[in-house]
């Protein structure tokens, strides 16, 4: 026998589903109300892992346990506090500090980390020679990543207008990269579809029990 | 002669003694915290039976792990007492695991300064480095650097012209990441001109974020903006606003303000994942003009099908320093434009290499 809970759940997955679906036909009271609760809901649910999933395991906990050893967690927790004081119009300045120091470490590690996974990486992986396989579609595919790659690069050249040598080649690149799109975007429709499918499953099964 | 030949013969045999390799071999392996050893040992030594090694740090060897057949090297990553002296012992077992042979050996762990293995990565770096400041200090001596026309930016001021005469807002979305993503800074660079012309122009400015760090960001990029267009009176605060940092939440509150407030022209820039599309659609439906950009690949098909303008992938970056003409932002740019141009000719020379055979480009920067 189904526990309560898990029907009331159900009937409120449902009831909300449907209510989301009706915003494909305009926006509707339904669609007002699941939206709210589903903004509120989800707001009130990230604040609370927070707290308990981050602050408590990684700052407080630490801190309560052992103070001296764990001093170096004083300096997030300090740096917390300064983003806090910005409901304080005469403190709100403090949040500067922690946020350059948030942008200014961002953009270092992810030069780096993109010059190595993206840069190099794609660099060398487009150092092929085409002719070494005999396999002919094997060579195709090489010598359209080695254009495509080269042309790529091309139309993010932003120091030549696209015209002449710079602008043929930029316009190659373009069309490599509309057909990776086009491709891209089939892919993901597939999944989408896929969610799709495991919505109505839920309805016309677990819902409605019309299939099994 | 003869004496001439022994010496020859002595040599010889002092060469081999001096490069003779042990059976079985401990290192420290270079280009660590210190706190690994490599051990090899040769290919008969296995042909022979089970192999089983044995650790120690005061000759009181435990068995450390029994080596799987078709295995001559295996690195002890937990060397904990770095800078000491680590002996290990390698058990030649038969099949009945009866010790046939043993041998010793031993190593210090060192930690090393550099690791050499990241030298191309500092090299490229360098070469970059010098190249955004060369530029940077060549737009700040007022030299022109032209960068070309990007269609989505040309379009912004026409875009909040539009929304004016209309008497409706414009709606920024900076994506659903936090500030340690580089495509929510770069959006957040963008809203800080985009507000400048909505100050100018006294239309109103919807900002709605799903992280916190981003909504103080947003908050003092539009009040700032606001105070350079020298009207900050017409800041308000509260349309700078967090919704939740739930994805699908989040644009269930998007949608909510598209079709409620109307905003005249959407601006979608920052990072995005599978809610571009439900955004993107949203708008379009409502008849807003948009401009979407993003650097996540498998996002852009649905910008581009969807809006009337779209930054695809570097096109948001060079965004900011295309709108404020900034010496600082405009030398940037052309210092990443230069290490393109380098990349192109590293892949141009890499491949006629590859083809000659010649694989030491490739080599190098493979790590």
């Amino acid at each position: 026998m189904i526990n309560l809970w898990t029907s009331v759940g159900i009937w409120l997955g449902a009831l909300s589903t449907l209510a989301i679906w009706s915003f494909l036909y305009k926006d509707n009271p339904f669609y007002k109300i699941a939206e709210q609760i589903f903004v509120g809901v989800s707001a009130a649910y990230w604040l609370v892992y927070t707290i308990y999933n981050i602050l408590i395991p990684n700052l407080f906990s630490k801190l309560i346990a052992d103070p001296k050893g764990n001093w170096v967690y004083y300096i997030p927790g300090v740096l917390g506090l300064m983003m806090v004081l910005r409901v304080i119009p005469k403190f709100e300045k403090a949040s500067f500090y922690p946020l350059s120091l948030l942008i200014g470490t961002t953009a270092g590690i992810s030069l780096l980390r993109f010059l190595k996974s993206d840069v190099l990486a794609q660099t060398t992986a487009t150092m092929l020679n085409p002719f070494a396989n005999a396999n002919i579609a094997v060579m195709i595919g090489q010598i359209i990543i080695i254009i495509g790659t080269i042309t790529g690069l091309i139309y993010f050249y932003f120091s030549k207008k696209h015209q002449g040598f710079v602008g043929v080649n930029a316009r190659i690149g373009i069309i490599f990269l509309m057909i990776s799109f086009g491709a891209s975007f089939g892919y993901t429709v597939m999944a989408r579809i896929s969610l799709l499918i495991g919505r109505l499953q839920f309805l016309f099964g677990d819902w409605l029990h019309l299939i099994k | 002669m003869k004496k001439n030949v022994f010496v020859l013969l002595f040599i010889v045999v002092l060469l081999c003694f001096l490069y003779a390799k042990e059976e079985f071999r401990v290192y420290d392996l270079p280009n660590d915290d210190g706190t690994s050893l490599q051990l090899e040992w040769d290919k008969s030594l296995a042909d022979v039976g089970q192999i089983e090694i044995l650790k120690s740090f005061d000759n009181k060897y435990f068995t450390l792990m029994q080596i799987p057949d078709n295995v001559f090297q295996f690195t002890d990553t937990d060397s904990s007492f770095s800078g000491k002296t680590i002996y290990y012992r390698l058990d030649v077992k038969n099949k009945e695991g009866e010790l046939i042979n043993f041998y010793k050996a031993s190593a210090i762990p060192k930690a090393q300064w550099f690791n050499m293995q990241k030298l191309p990565l500092l090299i490229v770096l360098l070469i970059l480095s010098f190249a955004i400041v060369y530029f940077i200090n060549s737009a700040k001596r007022g030299k022109d650097l032209y960068i070309r026309r990007i269609n989505g930016l040309d379009a912004l001021e026409e875009a909040v012209g539009r929304s004016t005469e209309m008497g409706k807002p414009v709606l920024f979305v900076p994506g659903i990441m936090d500030l340690d993503d580089m495509q929510t800074i770069a959006g957040l660079t963008i809203l800080g001109k985009l507000a400048e012309k909505t100050a100018e122009y006294h239309c109103r400015l919807i900002v709605p974020v799903s992280k916190s760090m981003v909504l103080s960001a947003a908050k003092e990029v539009v009040k700032t903006a606001y105070m350079q267009a020298g009207y900050p009176d017409e800041y308000q605060d509260n349309d700078i606003f967090y919704l939740t940092d739930d994805q699908f939440g989040y644009v269930a509150g998007l949608d909510g303000i598209i079709v409620r407030e109307k905003p005249a022209a959407n601006f979608l820039l920052g990072c995005f994942y599978a809610e571009s599309l439900i955004v993107a659609e949203t708008g379009f439906a409502s008849g807003a003009i948009q401009t979407a950009g993003t650097a996540e690949p498998s996002q852009l098909p649905f910008f581009v099908a969807s809006c009337d303008y779209t930054l695809i992938g570097e096109e948001l970056f060079a965004a900011s320093a295309y709108l404020s003409k900034d010496p600082q932002q405009l030398g940037s740019l052309k210092g990443q434009d230069f290490g393109k141009l380098v990349i192109i000719l590293l892949i141009i020379v890499g491949v006629v290499l590859e083809i000659f055979g010649i694989s030491v480009l490739k080599d190098f920067f493979t790590f």
